[in-house]
Formats: C-alpha cells, structure tokens, sequence
C-alpha cells in the first residue's frame, strides 16, 4: 500500500467541486480512497479520521491538499496527474442551452400551444376518462379514441361538455376529419361542403371516401362513438354536431349515419334535423326508411346511397345508383356446388352493412356478430353456410392487433375458406388511410392468388370480391392498391354495398339446396 | 356556438404518438403529451385529479394562498428559548423534524438526538436512563412543524434550547426554528457526547444571549432581501448558505461590537459564526416556514405548504388539508459522500430543511447555485434545466427571490399538489445525508426527489373536502 498527498498552494475550489474530484480520484485504477480539501483544520481533523492522515504537510487554510491512498506508487503518480489536468481543463461549451421538459400533462402542453381547441386522447380506458374530463375543464374538445371507458363516465363527460359548449366525440371514437386534418384512423379527403357525423368509425370513412372518390368534398367529419345514441347517452354528441354543422356556414348537406338508435333518440335526433334547413342524408343502417323520412330528412339504406345522394344534394354530378360494377362478373368457373359466400372484414359496419344485405338476398347469416342472437357461430373459426365474420372484434383481437394493422388472421382464414368445396364467393374490404397497414393490397394479393391457385388445383373456381376504403391523398394511395388487387384476380367494386350484391349475385348463380 | 369549426385546428395528443405524426403529414399542428398515469397508475387518483383541474374553488384559494406567501415580509425578531416561545411547547415535550413518528420506529440519528436532549436537559444522567425514560412514556415527542417550528436533520428542540424567533411582519404569524451547531459531531446528526452537550450548553449560555443583545441593537434583521442577496451570490439556501450566513455576520460584527458583553464572548460568538459556512441555514428555513405558514389553512387550496422528513416517513402538508400530513416511504439520497463511506450507510433522506424547497429555494432555485448541482454530477445548464423543470409544477415565481442564470425572473415557488401528480414532476430537493447511526454526523450531500406517492395521497384528501 502506498500514500501520497500534494499541496496545491494558494488554490481554491468550491468543497463541492472538490467532492467531486475525490470521487473522480478515488474511481480510478490503484486508488483505494482519495479525499481533496481546503486545509482547514477541521477539515485535516476529518482527514484524519478517514484513515488518510496526511503526516506534517505543512498547508494552510488557503490551500488545496490532496491525499490519495493506493495500491503502488505509479497508480498515486497517475492519480496526481489527473489532479493537475483536471485543474487546468478548459471551460465546458454547452452546444444547446438548458435541457427543456417536454409536456407531460395536458395542462403543460397547452403552455406550448395555447390556441391548441382540441385533445386527442388514446390512453388506456382506465384512465381515458380522467383525461378527457381534464381536457375539457381545460377548455378543449375532445376526441376520445380510447374504449372500454364506462357509460357513466361517457354520460358524465357528455353533460360536462354540452354545458360548457365543447364537443365529446367518443368514447371509442376510431375516426373524424375536423377542419381538413384526419384524426385517428382516418382517410385524406378533400375539403368540401358536406358534414358527416357518424356512430361508426368505418362508416364515416367509406361516406366521406366515396364522397371523395365522386368529386365531392367534407366540411367536416364527427365521430360520436358507439354509444353515443343509446337511451341512456340520449344521442348528446350527434345532437351537438348537428347543431354546430347547421350553424357552419362551410356545410350545405348533413350525413348521419348509425346503427339504429333507440327509438327516443331516433326521434329526438330526426325531429331536430328536420327543422334545419339544410338537406340530411340519414342512413341508419337496416331501419325502415318510412320511419327516417321527414322534412328535409332522406333516408338511405346503404353507406354508399348515402354517400351519392350527398354529392348529388351538394350540386355534384349523378353517380349511376344501383349499378353493380364491375358488370358481367365471371362465375363460369365454378363448380356445381360451390354456393356459398363468406364474407372475411375488417370493419365491423362493413359487416353489418353484409349481414344486411346478404339476408335480403339469402336469408339469415351466420356471423360471430350476427343480427339475431340464434345466428351466432357456434365456433367462431368455423364457418357455416353463407357466413360473415367480423374479424376486428374482440372474439378475434384479443391479444392480437386489430386486422386493419395485421392481416396474418385473415390470410389464414382466406385459404381455410378457400379449400371449402362449398364457397363460391370470398367477400372482403381493405381498409386504407392513417394508422392503417402501409400497403395491404400487396400482402393481401399474395394469399388471394394462393387461394385461386388452390381451388384451381382441387378442379374448382374461387371468385375474391371486395372494395378498398380510402382515396387517392390516402398515405397508402388507392388507385396502386386497387390495381394490386386487380392483378390478384380480384372483382373490385367501389363500394362494400356493390361488393356485397356481386357476390350475392355470383353464389346465387348456384343456389343453395332446396328448401333450406 | 362551439367556434372549432371556424377555427384552425390545434391538437395535444394524449396517447399514440403516429397519431401526431399524421396530424403533422397532413398538414395539421399536434402536440404530443410525454404521457403516463397519473397517481402511479392508480385510476381513481387520476379520476378525482381531474376533478380538481379548473376547479373555481381549487383556483381561487390557490391564489388566495400563493399571494400570502409571496407578500409575507419574514424578519428576525430575537432569540429566545423554545420554552418561552414556541407555542404549546410542554416541560417535557421534544420536537422532531419530519412526519409524527413514534419512538420505536425513529431512524438512528433521530434517537439519538432526542437522548442527547435529554442529557442536555438533565432529564437523566446516562443514555440508558434517558432510554428508560422515554419508554414509561415520560417524553412527549412531536413534530417542529405541529408547533410552527422546523429544524434541520434530526430537528430536535427541547424547552431550554434556544431558538431563532423569526416575525412575518406582514400577517403577524412567527416561526422557530433552532442554531446551527456546524459540521462534524452534532445534535443534529444524532451525536450525543458531552462535548456535543457542552456545545450546545455554550450556545444556550454564550451565544444565543449575546445575539440576542445585538439583534436587539439591531432592531431585527430583515430576512428576505437578505436571502435575495445570496441567491444572487450563488447560494441556494439550503445546501450552500456561505454567502449568506457571511452577510449575516456583516449585519451582526458592528451591533455586536456596540453591546454591552464580555469582548471575550464577542470574540467566540464572531468565530463561532465565520467558522460556520451552514450557520444560515436555520434562519432560512425559519424565513421559509414564516412565509409558508402565511399561505396555510386556506381551505380548498392544493399548495404544499410543508415537506419534512423524520429519517423514516417522507411527509407532506397542503394549505387547505389542514394538519394532516401525506406520508410515503423516505427516499434514499442520490449524492456525493466523503471519503470512505457508501450508499449503504446512508440514512434515508432526513430533516425539516425541504421547507427551502416547498418556498421556492433550495433545489428549486439550482439556477442560483451551479456548485451544487455538481453532487450529482451535473453543468450550470442542469441547474437551469432542474429551476425551470419545477416551474412546471408551481403556482407562480417569486418576485423577491429573482435567479441571474434566467434572466432574473423570480424563482419557481408554491408547489401544486395537482400539478405534480399530473405531470408525474417530483419535487427536487437539495440535501445532505446522514450516517444511518446515530452520531457520526454527515457523511455527504446530494439531490433527491420527493415521493410521488404523497402528493396522490394529499390530492385524493382533498377532492374528498371539496366534493370535486
């Protein structure tokens, strides 16, 4: 063991800087202990009693001493060394400035946007509500994406923001387009006069892409949630947005689109858009159109009528209605007894609006979210008959990513359909626009040739029919992923209500046996 | 009419980030929130915060609080003993720092304190008589802040030691706190050998009388510019007072030399005091305490107006949660130690003196003193970072404690309980650190952060009182 101390006279250093150096010094190889003090005699007196009693140096209060305690005289040397530069070392230049906290609270992050009106929140629905009450004590509308949050929280934020003139979309609000942007899961589409307000998160984006797509363009798009028109809600957030799109001089024609409400709301909802002034397109998906119809208040049956009496309402250009493209759908292929379809989507009012149609067509259909409690799948990863499952709830996603995102399900139950001698018809959607998959026309296409490939090798046909919902602004661009699917062999049509009556119309060429 | 229509759209993004970054793509401004669960991730904390958030009565008594700190004018008035001054001070009662805390479970430092107190008192003659003592029950134990007074580390005051009386003399209320035995083997640090107990015999006999006669020559010394001084010399007053414990010996030498006392005792006093570089502190905590206690009792107000710690329990007041404290766990300090001690013997974070800290000083004003964030390895930009990170979560700045590194705006001062566990923002505080025994004194200082856990505890108790 060694010792050494050195005295730097006349030196001074802050006691902190020089704590500092003592562990710096005391870090290095061969050093067991090093301690560097002003020598006060306090400060010797503690020296000493660490066991580095520095002998008779001969230091003052004025002076820097250091002592050090090692493991041989050269790792003391080179400890001394490192006193010396460390004495002598330039200024540190700091290229930028003090650290700054980014917003950790939404309170915090209106300091840095003050004019900011509204907050997205996607938190987990634990705490989702929390946030969403915050934002609107702070002053913001909110868009709540988060689900699971509880109806008495929903009913809560609900009353709080009606009263202070703030707008609630959501909870489990997957989509809007508020001032031009796309929020959550939504598509580009272009600024127009027409104002969407829906309960469905893909229902609002195949209105406002087919409006899109015909030429027209979105004042503005509200979500309102789910549950936004059940009796206890009362329909709060669609009643508000319809009163803020009349008053928006930017919107010449309202779309309201929903499952059926309640009956209560429904009249609350239809008796207030008929003294507007302004045409509204109502499409409540399967509701009898006689009990829609109001002044000013034109029920549609389909997301596709509503969107193409919208454009028409707007002074577009006539849109064929009814028209089922692509016309003259090969089914030749076929086989005798391949009748079936079976409907694979990712967006669950895509497959109600399947459900829907296919029943005027063939009768009840099973589904893992069907129409009537009886037509429940028995197994949900087994179809039976003419069968439209809906991949994206929760039977399916629990632990896995929503199909929209990852499609490994759905292409593995493309090829199980596919080998069914039975199926006649695979009826899907894609779904584009942000927080979408990137390009899932490619890797979609893959899987559908495989599938053709497959029932081509059994002797059979396969007809794969489906509607992209995006526009061409969308991130993942529509015309290369229709084209994508084109090239795949797929029928395309332009809405999921034309895809639905084609392969209705392509299985009905080999009609299911008598009397079932 | 809702004008969002009219407007141009601003979002803050609470949750997904791609959700920003396709706000920002197509052309829309979005601010994301560096988000986690309020109240360490329990709901309902999170849930009765939001109710506090804009809430009018929350808002108006914080404002009502906030300007009662920041007009309160802290003097110092005299030095008397805690027997005569500070309020409900029994014969038999002795004063801890921190959160109540019985006996058994007392950290090292804290015990042996309070039986060097007793020695000093002559309660008994030994350790093991003062031990026996305090288990019949004979010895009321309590914390300083339960009797407006606040001490640092071990903060134990008994009837015959002498305090510092310092007047708010705008609202009238004062605050005590005891004198500062300097560094080594100290009352403070547990140390209870009789010359621990001569010391403080000496400041009781010498000292304190002799300050006494030049504060009353004096006509008190006013304690807020005074501090605005030093934090203006690099100080923060808590863990560096050189600059000030210095202007207040430039204060005190000329009245001191006009009384009427031995030179001999002029002379200890002077040394005793230049000898000292913390010999302030006491006197800025006693300021802070003063001020703060100006800013308690308004009810509905979320402002901390205490953080203490007893060794053991971390404990923190609101203004309008009354007497009761929010405790958690005491944090270990992140620091510095002198040479040849380590983490492990470190006692858990102790003392009254984060009332520096809960005024706006201490680690709140780091920007002042750049020599301190060097404990944790840190620049002069840190220190500025560390200033401006708790004006996040404060109510305001104080105008009279003005900081040069940022462009002498005020420092950060009352803490909103809200603020904190919404933002998950920590209080910093400035500290030194304990040997975990009783007795051998500072072992190294450092920084640390109050635990969030009491302030989700203080923001709960105060929905429930509001109804929120």
């Amino acid at each position: 063991m060694a010792r050494a101390t050195r005295v730097f006279r006349n030196l001074y250093r802050d006691s902190v800087s020089l704590m500092q150096l003592s562990a710096k010094l005391g870090a290095l190889a061969g050093v067991r202990q090093a301690s560097a003090i002003m020598a006060t005699p306090g400060n010797l007196d503690l020296l000493r009693e660490a066991g580095l009693a520095p002998g008779d140096v001969a230091a003052g209060p004025n002076d820097l001493l250091v002592a050090l305690e090692g493991e041989d005289e050269d790792a003391l040397e080179a400890a001394l060394a490192a006193t010396e530069t460390e004495f002598t070392r330039p200024a540190a230049r700091s290229q930028d400035g003090p650290r700054r906290t980014p917003p950790r609270s939404l309170e915090m992050a209106l300091q840095e946007a003050a004019s900011a009106n509204l907050a997205l929140i996607s938190t987990p629905g634990d705490y989702a509500a929390a946030e969403a009450m915050k934002a609107l004590r702070l002053g913001l509308n909110v868009m709540l994406f988060s689900d699971n949050v509880p109806q008495s929280d929903e009913i809560a934020l609900k009353r709080y923001a009606r009263a202070h003139d703030l707008l609630v979309m959501g909870p489990d609000c997957g989509t809007a387009i508020i001032g031009g942007v796309p929020l959550g899961f939504a598509n580009v589409v272009r600024r127009g006069e027409i104002g969407v307000i829906a309960a469905s998160g893909t229902g609002l984006q195949q209105v406002t892409c087919l409006i899109d797509r015909w030429g027209q363009g979105i004042s503005q798009a509200i979500g309102t949630g789910g549950h936004d028109l059940s009796a206890e809600v009362g329909g709060i957030t669609m009643l508000q947005g319809l009163e803020a799109l009349v008053a928006d001089p930017a919107t010449r024609v309202i779309v309201l689109i929903s499952k059926p409400p309640h009956p209560t709301v429904a009249e609350r909802v239809l008796s207030a858009a008929s003294g507007t002034g302004k045409p509204i397109v109502v499409n409540f998906l399967g509701a009898d159109p006689d009990a829609v119809r109001r002044d000013n208040v034109h029920p549609v049956r389909t997301l596709e009528d509503a969107a193409r009496l919208a454009v028409v309402l707007a002074g577009g250009a006539e849109v064929e209605a009814g028209a089922v493209r692509p016309d003259g759908a090969p089914a030749a292929e076929l086989a005798p007894g391949q009748r079936y379809v079976r409907g694979l989507y990712s967006g669950g009012t895509f497959c109600y609006e399947a459900l829907l149609l296919l029943t005027d067509a063939f009768g009840p259909i099973a589904s893992n979210t069907p129409l009537k409690r009886e037509l429940m799948l028995a197994d949900v990863w087994r179809s039976q008959r003419h069968t439209v499952v809906d991949l994206g709830d929760d039977a399916f996603t629990r632990g896995r990513p929503h199909p929209m995102i990852d499609q490994t399900l759905r292409r593995e139950r493309i090829l199980q359909e596919a080998a069914d001698p039975e199926v006649a018809v695979i009826l899907f959607d894609v779904v584009l626009g942000y927080g979408a998959h990137p390009d899932p026309a490619s890797e979609l296409a893959v899987t559908l040739a495989e599938a053709k490939a497959q029932a081509r090798a059994a002797g059979r046909g396969l007809a794969l029919v489906g509607s992209v919902c995006g526009t061409a602004g969308d991130p993942q661009d529509l015309p290369r992923q229709e084209a994508a699917l084109r090239e795949a062999g797929v029928l395309l049509a332009d809405s999921n209500a034309q895809a639905v009556r084609l392969a209705a119309r392509i299985a009905a060429q080999h009609p299911s046996e008598p009397g079932r | 009419m809702n004008p969002l229509f009219q407007e141009e759209l601003q979002v803050v993004n609470v949750g997904l980030p791609a959700f920003a970054e396709a706000i920002r793509t197509a052309g829309g401004t979005a601010v994301q929130v560096e988000w986690t669960p309020p109240g360490q991730g329990d709901p309902q904390v999170a849930h009765r915060l939001a109710g506090l958030i804009r809430h009018p009565a929350v808002e108006a008594a914080n404002q009502q609080a906030f300007a009662a700190y920041q007009s309160a004018q802290p003097a110092l008035e005299g030095i008397a003993p805690a027997r005569a001054a500070v309020p409900d001070m029994g014969e038999r009662t002795i004063l801890h720092s921190g959160p109540p805390i019985a006996w058994a479970r007392m950290c090292g430092p804290v015990q042996g304190a309070i039986i060097g107190a007793i020695l000093y008192e002559g309660w008994a003659p030994s350790q093991a008589e003062a031990i026996a003592l305090i288990e019949r029950g004979e010895i009321d134990f309590a914390p300083c802040h339960q009797h407006r007074a606040v001490g640092p580390m071990a903060g134990v005051i008994s009837p015959s030691m002498p305090v510092w009386v310092v007047l708010n003399r705008e609202h009238g209320n004062r605050a005590y706190c005891n004198l500062n035995e300097g560094l080594g083997k100290v009352l403070r640090f547990g140390a209870n050998s009789p010359d621990v107990i001569d010391r403080l015999k000496w400041m009781a006999a010498v000292l304190a009388p002799t300050l006494a006669k030049a504060l009353d020559a004096l006509g008190g010394v006013e304690l807020k510019p005074l501090m605005a001084q030093a934090l203006h010399m690099g100080d923060e007053v808590h863990n560096r007072n050189v600059a000030a414990s210095g202007l207040l010996l430039k204060r005190l030498v000329p009245a001191l030399l006009r009384i009427d006392a031995a030179p001999a005792d002029i002379a200890a006093v002077a040394e005793f005091i230049a000898g000292n570089d913390h010999f302030f502190l006491n006197l800025s905590m006693a300021a802070c305490k003063a001020m703060l206690d100006a800013a308690a009792g308004v009810p509905g107000s979320s402002m901390v107006t205490a953080m203490a710690r007893n060794g053991v329990d971390f404990g923190i007041r609101l203004s309008g949660t009354g007497e009761a404290w929010f405790t958690a766990p005491a944090p270990v300090v992140d620091g510095l130690l002198f040479p040849g001690y380590s983490t492990a013997d470190a006692a858990p974070d102790l003392g009254d003196s984060a009332i520096t800290e809960t005024a706006g000083v201490g680690g709140f004003a780091m920007a002042a003193s750049p020599a301190i964030v060097q404990f944790v390895g840190g620049s002069p930009q840190d220190a500025i970072a560390n200033t401006e990170e708790m004006a996040h979560i404060t109510l305001g700045r104080n105008g009279a404690l003005t900081l040069p590194a940022i462009d002498f705006a005020g420092t950060p001062a009352g803490i909103d309980a809200r603020k904190v566990v919404d933002t998950g923002i920590a209080p910093i505080i400035n500290t030194g650190i304990a040997h975990r025994q009783a007795g051998i004194g500072q072992i190294g200082a450092g920084i640390t952060r109050a635990p969030l856990a009491c302030f989700a505890q203080a923001v709960v108790d105060l929905a429930g009182r509001i109804g929120g």
